[in-house]
């Protein structure tokens, strides 16, 4: 201890009291301070850059979710719009059904009137042809029958005989 | 398990060592006079390589005509005494001559200056301890010149790797491997122990402090034979601004916890007050000589086994004492990095106590 005591230079106590004061205020503005900032920012720049990678894969998954909905929203849509068109065909098939059996049973009914017409006109026709026809073939008949005298009385004794007074 | 393996391989250069030291030491009894000479030496040498010193000599030798040779630079002597008197060193000649200055006389006598009449006697008291007036002494010695030195190399290595990040956000070059030490010392040291909010603050003086001990210490390796941090003036100097940043930062909770502390008994209190108040005045004296005594420790103990190998001078004993210290070398290479971590570590541990915010008990 005394020897350290004896040892001790205040001179340089002073100098390096001086110097290290005058290194560090040195280094502080000329090194550690432009050395620290630059790492600082370099840190914070990788923060950020991982930070934005993070947010912009959340963002990919939102928007990857977006996407997922709005495809499940299109199919179920689809399919409502099928569903309806599937419906709205059946019942256009339907009611087309409905208006084709009307129709056709005007149609028919239509038709059976005409013929119903048309066979009475046909059987009326046929009614006055067969009444001329008879007419004439009674013309012709009676002519023949009239002919001759004898036949005469005999038709009319046989027209007798038939009217019978009861 | 690379731990075990050089403390097993110290365990057993030691062994091998000790066992040779028997075995020369036996025959060689009788011309220990010799043997002295060269230990004093050794011990003088060592003693010599832990000072400071007013010029800067790698070496020096003998010539046959028993002058001493240096080889090395003087440096200018500082001194204060009823005035500013600057002279070279190369006058005291390496304590061989008197300097004459402004018609006084000093002495550089065992690394200091002693003001002497024109004859250069110098008194001693009943300890040996020499009682002429010293004058006060500002001079550039060696280690003011490698603090300056190492205070230019830091400030040429950051300012430029200030400046390579206003182009480019990613290290080059030297950058790269300190920023990794940079990055360390905030994230490890200074934010654990001080906490986000306030750390930035304190950021410039532990990164300094850490790599001047570093470097200085690691210079101290070389062979140049500077050892800076060995000098108590030097890690005093350190540990004061520690006291002086930990002081000046303390908050109301700190001294309450110093003077008043919270939640024991009143006379607990009171037994605890000077206790604590040591304590602030303990700490940074610990950090003191910690880095002064290991960093000596370090020089001593690697100095002696270089010794070993001229005490030896043998085929066995020399390799061995060369072996010891090419470990003893690494393992001085971790304590340099070390003791500017703990350094660092304490004195961010510090301020962190300073600035704590406690929760009210």
């Amino acid at each position: 201890m005394d020897k350290l005591i004896e040892q001790f230079s205040l001179g340089l106590f002073v100098w390096q009291t001086v110097l290290f004061l005058a290194l560090v205020l040195l280094l502080r503005k000329f090194a550690w301070k432009p050395i620290l900032e630059a790492v600082n920012n370099r840190e914070e720049g990788i923060k950020n850059a991982l930070d934005e990678a993070e947010n912009a894969r959340k963002e990919m998954q939102n928007l990857q979710a977006d996407n997922e909905r709005i495809l499940n929203e299109a199919r179920t849509e689809r399919d409502g719009m099928l569903k309806e068109a599937r419906e709205l065909k059946e019942s256009i098939i339907a009611e087309a059904k409905e208006e084709a059996t009307i129709q056709a049973n005007k149609v028919i009914e239509q038709a059976q009137a005409t013929i119903q017409s048309e066979k009475q006109a046909a059987i009326a026709d046929i009614k006055n042809q067969v009444a001329e026809i008879s007419v004439g073939i009674a013309e012709k008949v009676v002519k023949t029958e009239l002919s001759d005298k004898d036949k005469q009385i005999k038709l009319v004794e046989d027209m007798l005989k038939e009217v019978t007074i009861s | 398990m690379n731990r075990f393996k050089l403390v097993k391989t110290i365990t057993l250069l030691l062994l091998f060592v000790t066992a040779s030291m028997h075995a020369i030491s036996t025959p060689s009894k009788e011309e220990t006079h010799g043997k002295k000479d060269l230990k004093t030496e050794i011990k003088e040498y060592i003693n010599h390589h832990l000072l400071d010193s007013h010029d800067f000599s790698l070496y020096s030798y003998e010539t046959d005509e028993g002058e001493h040779k240096y080889i090395g630079a003087p440096l200018p002597v500082i001194l204060w005494d009823g005035g500013l008197k600057v002279f070279s060193s190369s006058k005291f000649h390496h304590g061989e001559t008197l300097a004459e200055v402004d018609g006084n006389y000093y002495k550089l006598y065992h690394g200091k200056i002693y003001k002497t009449d024109a004859a250069g006697t110098i008194n001693y008291d009943e300890d040996h301890h020499a009682t002429n007036a010293k004058p006060l002494d500002f001079s550039i010695t060696k280690n003011v010149v490698f603090i300056f030195l190492v205070g230019l190399l830091m400030f040429f290595m950051f300012s430029r790797m200030a400046k390579k990040y206003k182009n480019n956000p990613i290290p080059t070059g030297l950058g790269r491997l300190l920023e990794p030490i940079i990055l360390y010392v905030r994230d490890d040291i200074a934010i654990p122990n001080i906490g986000k909010k306030k750390y930035k603050k304190y950021m410039s003086y532990l990164l300094t402090i850490f790599f001047f001990i570093w470097i200085i210490n690691l210079l101290g390796l070389t062979p140049l034979g500077v050892n800076v941090t060995n000098n108590i003036a030097v890690t005093l100097a350190l540990a004061l601004m520690t006291y002086f940043i930990t002081t000046f930062s303390g908050n109301k909770d700190y001294w309450k916890h110093i003077f008043w502390m919270p939640g024991v008994p009143v006379p607990m209190k009171i037994i605890l007050a000077p206790i604590e108040l040591l304590g602030t005045i303990i700490k940074p004296f610990s950090l003191m000589i910690r880095l002064y005594a290991n960093i000596t420790a370090g020089h001593v103990v690697l100095m002696s086994i270089i010794g070993l190998m001229f005490i030896f001078k043998n085929w066995i004993g020399s390799p061995l004492s060369f072996g010891l210290a090419f470990a003893l070398s690494l393992l001085e290479l971790l304590v340099a990095a070390l003791q500017a971590y703990i350094f660092t570590m304490l004195s961010a541990l510090y301020f962190g106590s300073a600035v704590e915010e406690h929760e009210h008990h």
